[in-house]
């Protein structure tokens, strides 16, 4: 059996396609089989609901009268980048506010946005004859900016590692606060709901696919930053650590603060909690295969965060099912575990991502592009030169 | 017998008398230090449960007082903003006593009023703000 593009589409225009979350999908496989499941279901969908830096938005303000070409902006005291046209910026999700530090930042001017609220709009320029204001301080909000889009460059990791902490203090990461000597453990992916898990080599999921960002429909745009899809795989082709990443884009108007949501990483810094999904069509059983795997099937690496280093060491592999049952051993010890991606809202986003495919004929887009395979690139490190050693 | 627990805060530089042996012995207070962290030229703090007679807390938190500690009554529940929680779990990472745990379906916080030891970990650790301490 093997299903067509074109066919699972005429089937979503005509309301006929049957949809499953990834993990109704996995029970329907365990208790009839892939190859049943594989015949009956069309699509599959996936949500994912972590925090992901690499995030941002793409905005246009409009022209003020007389016009200012503004060459150093902030929203709210968060700066925003000004090397772009007179009026157009891109505000990163992870820059610290000037007067709040770190409890304020790019990402909580995004939510603030989002939830209709005015932000203000502060930029100076040094005036140009076409351009003569030098200074501007105003509001805005998100309904009257001619174009804001979410652009983000790296989303929905494929995998990721489990963070633990050999040493004598507590040390505040990207992953959360890691407790001392294996005080505890933390990770963040939605394991068997995670988008590239359930599409481990890229067939379905490409540049051009249609995909869910934030509440908005909006597309892969490139491969993401440090894709790298030579991670080592298990038995079934699943990358162990993190891999795969998407560049993702949408449009910020028809987003939503729901799966919109800012952070402040005590010790670390801000960045956003941003929802993904991505819905998979079940082209045939080798893709109904990796669809049914569940969280007792995927494995994350455990990495020792206390060695501060780019190379940190690896302290073996455990399934997301040991990770959400509690604990899990490392060194022989039992670690209390805690996740930083939200499973709840990441059930929210298949659940609302099925009903978009299957009741507001959401059609899947066939990659216009593959993303880079195994095989073809990894991840490189960056070197520290001096001028005389180039 | 009446049991409180109190939220010690130590200055920087303080010579302190060991101040557990002398509640228990000049005050007749029985002290539990649920949770202390407490280094050299660093600002201290201590969860202290107190069981005794009523006039006993009053001496032994004026002796307390005395010694440079400020006390304050310690929190007795938290809160949870439901608007500003998106369930991510990282306060469970870093409560110790696990009172804070990912329920049976891994999608709920589950809290247990009874093994929290109000030491703030999951205020701090919250992203969004959305855990604070009520007295």
């Amino acid at each position: 059996m093997a299903k067509s593009w074109e066919e699972i589409n005429s089937r979503i225009a005509a309301g006929e396609a049957v949809v499953f979350t990834a993990e109704e999908f996995a029970e329907l496989a365990r208790d009839e089989g892939v190859s049943a499941a594989a015949k009956r279901v069309d699509v599959v969908t996936t949500g994912t609901f972590g925090p992901m830096c690499s995030s941002g938005v793409v905005l246009n303000f409009g022209h003020s009268d007389p016009p200012i070409r503004m060459s150093r902006i902030t929203l709210n005291d968060v700066e925003a980048y000004g090397g772009l046209a007179a009026v157009d910026t891109y505000l990163g999700v992870t820059q610290p506010s000037a007067s709040r530090g770190l409890e304020y930042g790019g990402a909580h001017v995004i939510e603030d946005l989002l939830r209709g609220r005015s932000v203000r709009l502060r930029a100076t320029s040094g005036g140009t004859d076409c351009y003569p204001r030098t200074e501007i301080d105003t509001w805005v909000t998100l309904e009257e900016l001619n174009q804001a889009y979410i652009f983000n460059p790296r989303n929905a990791y494929q995998n990721y590692a489990v963070a633990v902490n050999s040493g004598d203090q507590a040390i505040h990461t990207y992953l959360g606060t890691l407790l001392p000597r294996f005080g505890n453990a933390t990770y963040c992916s939605a394991g068997a709901l995670s988008p590239l898990l359930n599409d481990p080599t890229y067939r379905t999921i490409g540049v051009g696919s249609r995909i869910f960002v934030a509440g908005a429909p909006g597309f892969v745009a490139w491969e993401g930053t440090q894709h790298n899809p030579n991670q080592n795989r298990d038995e079934h082709g699943v990358p162990t650590g993190p891999a795969g990443t998407l560049a993702v884009i949408a449009d910020l108007k028809q987003a939503s603060a729901e799966y919109f949501s800012a952070g402040s990483f005590t010790g670390y810094g801000v960045s956003a909690f941003v929802g993904i999904g991505a819905p998979i069509p079940v082209l045939d059983e080798e893709i109904a295969a990796t669809l049914a795997l569940t969280d007792a099937d995927l494995t994350a690496t455990v990495i020792d965060y206390g060695v501060a280093r780019r190379s940190r060491p690896a302290l073996g592999r455990v399934t997301y099912a040991q990770l959400r049952s509690g604990s899990i051993e490392v060194e022989g010890k039992t670690v209390p575990t805690g996740p930083i991606s939200s499973l709840k809202v990441a059930r929210r986003i298949a659940a609302e991502l099925k009903s978009w495919v299957a009741e507001r004929g959401f059609t899947l887009a066939q990659p216009l592009q593959q993303l880079p395979q195994p095989g073809t690139q990894g991840v490189r490190p960056l070197e520290i030169r001096t001028e005389e050693a180039i | 017998m009446p049991r409180k627990r109190f939220d010690l805060t130590f200055p920087p530089r303080q010579a302190t008398k060991p101040i557990t042996y002398h509640l228990a012995r000049d005050f007749d207070l029985v002290p539990n230090i649920l949770r202390a962290q407490i280094q050299p030229g660093q600002e201290g703090r201590m969860l202290l449960e107190l069981t005794g007679a009523k006039g006993d807390f009053e001496a032994g938190i004026a002796f307390l007082e005395n010694e440079g500690v400020t006390v304050k009554p310690a929190a007795t529940d938290i809160r949870l903003d439901d608007e500003l929680c998106v369930r991510c779990g990282l306060c469970t990472a870093v409560c110790r006593p696990g009172a804070l745990v990912m329920g049976e379906t891994g999608d709920e916080l589950v809290f247990d009023k009874d093994k929290c030891v109000y030491c703030e970990a999951c205020v701090v650790a919250c992203p969004r703000r959305a855990v604070t301490l009520t007295f």
